[in-house]
């Protein structure tokens, strides 16, 4: 089954408390490369047959007035899946 | 039901005129019950309103309390954003009903964008639950008339996700134009931006706000401080703009 990826990042400007929980809980566990962690969402939509061109603008759409909140996030990737 | 509330006056002019004000419950909704009994003890008949309705029932108002609409998935309000009923709120928000979102119902009037902002996790990472102090700073919105301006209140509050976020743009409007209705007192117990308790549409006939005021509308059941009924102009004040409204 074919498979639209979408993801969603809060924006940067936008404190990500989740992120912030995670950062302190990799730095407790001895992961000390990292610095800021950001927590987004990643959405897999089956696609029936092909996903054309028709199917990414729907899935964009999709990602704007659902999958996403504009005023707190933005959609950084809405593309086909590879074949797993 | 015998208690008293604040002003019997008001709530005797609601029950006479019929008075009724819609209470949305959604799968996941908690406080439901208890706004629907604030709306009684206001004087006014507590009308329930299911998610999958289409029409308001003729109700002259509607609150969407407090809860997990739909397990908070997605977002906080999102999915309850798409309800059936949210339409004929809008619709009706639009055209000038009296509309009040508590905590999950402030989060779903954000989301459907009758509202502007959002709200996200609180920047503590912990749920909060504890009385809290809000000054009222706009006493000319439907839900608001019977308090004084700069008022203190002190009502219940309890969210996991009440951080108010806006751009500076429309936060420095809200300001500007009168629009935020409620701040946190004493401490911000959730990242608010500008300390913002609760905001209102232009038209000030729709409020959203993150405490709770249908946990304070009965002397005994709420804040221990303050008498604990620091909740009912809410209700009182809703019923009074609609009386006079007819």
């Amino acid at each position: 089954m074919a498979r639209v990826v979408v993801e969603v990042m809060p924006k940067p400007e936008i404190l990500d408390p989740q992120g912030k929980a995670i950062s302190g809980g990799m730095s407790r566990l001895g992961f000390t490369g990292f610095g800021e962690v950001r927590q987004g969402k990643r959405f897999e939509l089956e696609v029936d047959g092909e996903v054309t061109e028709e199917v990414l603008a729907q899935a964009r759409e999709a990602a704007e007035t659902l999958l996403s909140n504009p005023v707190i996030e933005n959609v950084v990737a809405v593309r086909a899946a590879e074949e797993a | 039901m015998t208690a008293a509330t604040t002003d019997p006056t008001i709530a005797e002019a609601g029950a006479e005129s019929g008075v009724s004000i819609g209470v949305v419950t959604f799968p996941g909704t908690l406080d439901d019950r208890d706004a629907a009994r604030a709306v009684r003890l206001a004087g006014a008949k507590p009308v329930n309103l299911w998610h999958a309705d289409s029409t308001l029932a003729g109700v002259d108002a509607v609150i969407l309390p407090g809860g997990f609409s739909y397990g908070d998935y997605l977002r906080c309000g999102a999915i309850a954003g798409f309800a059936p009923i949210m339409e004929s709120v809008v619709a009706a928000a639009n055209a000038g009903m009296p509309v009040l979102g508590i905590c999950n119902g402030f989060q779903i009037l954000c989301e459907s964008h009758l509202l502007p902002g959002a709200l996200i996790r609180n920047d503590h990472q912990h749920f909060i639950c504890r009385d809290q102090e809000l000054v009222v700073e706009n006493t000319n919105t439907a839900w608001t008339g019977d308090y004084s301006q700069g008022q203190t209140i002190r009502i219940p509050l309890k969210n996991g996700e009440g951080g108010f976020v806006a751009t500076d743009e429309v936060l420095d409007e809200l300001e500007g134009t009168g629009r935020v209705v409620f701040r946190y007192r004493g401490i911000n117990p959730n990242g608010s931006l500008r300390g913002i308790a609760g905001i209102t549409n232009e038209a000030g006939n729709v409020i959203g706000l993150m405490p709770h005021p249908e946990h304070a509308v009965e002397a005994g059941f709420g804040p221990e401080d303050g008498g604990g009924i620091d909740g009912q102009g809410f209700f009182s004040s809703a019923v009074r703009t609609l009386v006079s409204g007819r």
